[in-house]
């Protein structure tokens, strides 16, 4: 059983494809959306949860990398960068997964990525600029 | 035994390397364990600190005479503009000022990515900035334009001039309101969604030396990362505020005016910072050293968490309005916790200022002052506080065609 959570890009010519419904009926994956959105260029990207059988899992992935889809796991979209972080804090109450959250009683910041979503909330809400996200997404806000 | 000592009798410790320092965090467990004449008979020096925005702040340059000579009119320093109304080429660069090209809040709510404060940051990093100037033209300063770019290394002076920083206390800020607000004290969610707060509680400078004892004009200080002086008592420094038996303030209340060469300082402890839909602004490291003198200062200097509060105010309406009154008062224990309760709502917290930088900087200053690196100074003059009679006033609403002196 693997439970995992992934980003996917759509290229334009496969961004009316009905992968979802693949994944599901062809692979017995379970699949919950976390976040989907179109650009102006009809680039496509899809964030959710998958789950399921590993070997299902991992055919799955191989079976969406040869459709022309890029996957790459979540864990990479947000980057946190603790050389810039003050530790304030001010991002904590803003983040709505408490995937960013204060150790306590240290009051130290921490960025637990497999809880994050990548809403790109955190981007802006910290004053010093310290959470940063891939130059691709810039595209979709 | 009663302890008396004096600034001398504790530097002498501190040049022979047998100063005993604790931090105001470290302190607290001696206090509670021995009681205060006893810790006060061990420690010489607590140490305190505090890392938070704080938006008076800004740096004086002389950026030295170009060939021909130039009396700067309008300047922009990386397109951040910066005042020059003094002589011919001396300046100040505000840390909440931001380029006119800017959007600010046209683009509501604005980022301010870039401002006075992340001017300074990249100075004090060594960064080359970019100098543009324009003139009038004068017969001892003929240029009238001028495009360059500066280091710090490369121009004469560049003192750090904070006219206030380090608030004893501050206000608890939350959103009544019905929708989201963008503030200086951060996002703020409505329905009071969250609960922004700014100090360092029991680690913060003047909740230690709460009545101003020690800490007075000239008194030498972690600042930015390096040494620093209090230069004066801040603007709206309030020592008139309501406090409570101890002599702690229940809200924000006295205020320090500081300065120290920004040469010697680093750019962990000045850090530009952009809120989103108010400005940009600077993060300012500042430790101070409260000399143990006493057992008075002693007990100041153990206060806790639990026994510190600070008003919960509404941002969306009474804040900006300027109204009277607040939603209650909450301990730096409840808010340090995660959450508070206000008017029977659980509303989650969140700082502005940084507690684990804060216990950095505390630490660092008591690592200098144990390597007998820091000595202690005597103040040349001691601040106004609760007997001084000053209160906060308001800015005078009159019509200017009806002034007195017409």
């Amino acid at each position: 059983m693997i439970r995992q959570k992934i980003v996917l890009r759509f290229p334009p010519h496969i961004v009316e494809q009905p992968t979802i419904y693949h994944l599901i009926k062809d692979f017995d994956l379970m699949v919950n959306i976390l976040r989907a959105d179109i650009n102006p260029k009809k680039e496509g990207r899809l964030i959710m949860e998958l789950s399921g059988d590993d070997t299902a899992y991992k055919q799955a992935i191989e079976w969406m990398k040869g459709q022309g889809l890029e996957v790459m796991n979540l864990e990479q979209q947000i980057i946190w960068r603790d050389d810039r972080c003050t530790h304030c804090g001010a991002c904590t109450v803003i983040c709505p997964t408490e995937a960013l959250y204060f150790e306590r009683p240290d009051m130290i910041v921490k960025f637990a990525e497999d809880k994050c979503i990548v809403c790109e909330l955190c981007l802006r809400a910290c004053p010093a600029r310290a959470m940063e996200t891939l130059v691709e997404n810039a595209n979709f806000g | 035994m009663k302890v008396s000592r004096s600034i001398a009798d504790i530097n002498a410790k501190i040049k022979a390397g047998k100063a005993v320092v604790f931090t105001a965090e470290e302190v607290i467990e001696l206090v509670a364990d021995k009681g205060a004449a006893a810790a006060a008979l061990e420690v010489d020096v607590v140490t305190t600190g505090t890392f938070g925005p704080m938006c008076s702040s800004g740096v004086f340059l002389n950026v030295g005479h170009p060939q021909p000579r130039i009396k700067l009119n309008e300047v922009y320093l990386n397109g951040v503009p910066a005042y020059a109304g003094i002589a011919a080429v001396d300046l100040y660069l505000g840390a909440t000022a931001i380029p006119e090209t800017d959007p600010a809040n046209r683009s509501y709510p604005g980022e301010f990515i870039y401002g006075g404060g992340h001017v300074i940051e990249d100075l004090v990093s060594g960064k080359e900035v970019r100098l543009e100037a324009s003139s009038y033209g004068t017969d001892c300063y003929p240029l009238k334009r001028i495009e360059t770019a500066i280091r710090l290394d490369e121009i004469n002076e560049a003192i750090l001039y904070n006219p206030r920083n380090a608030y004893q206390n501050y206000n608890v800020a939350v959103n009544r309101g019905e929708k989201t607000i963008y503030t200086y004290m951060g996002i703020l969610k409505p329905g009071m969604g969250n609960a922004n707060y700014s100090s360092a509680g029991q680690l913060s400078p003047l909740f230690n030396d709460p009545l101003l004892k020690t800490i007075g004009l000239g008194t030498r200080i972690f600042l930015g990362g390096g040494i620093g002086y209090v230069a004066w008592h801040g603007t709206q420094h309030n020592p008139s505020a309501e406090r409570d038996e101890r002599g702690m303030p229940k809200g924000p209340a006295g205020t320090l005016a500081l300065t120290g060469d920004l040469k010697q300082m680093k750019p962990e402890w000045l850090r530009g910072l952009s809120f989103l839909g108010y400005g940009a602004t600077l993060q300012v490291g500042v430790g101070i050293p409260i000399p143990i003198l006493n057992e008075e200062i002693m007990s100041y200097c153990a206060v806790r968490d639990e026994d510190l509060v600070a008003p919960v105010v509404d941002y969306s309406q009474a804040y900006p309005q300027r109204l009277s009154g607040n939603l209650g008062l909450v301990s730096y224990a409840e808010l340090k916790s995660g959450s508070i309760s206000v008017e029977g709502k659980k509303i989650p917290t969140a700082s502005l200022s940084s507690y684990a930088k804060a216990k950095e900087i505390a630490l660092t200053l008591k690592d200098w002052i144990e390597q007998g690196e820091f000595i202690l100074t005597e103040p040349s003059l001691q601040l106004p506080s609760v007997d001084s009679g000053i209160t906060l006033k308001p800015m005078p609403r009159k019509d200017p065609e009806e002034r007195e002196d017409r």
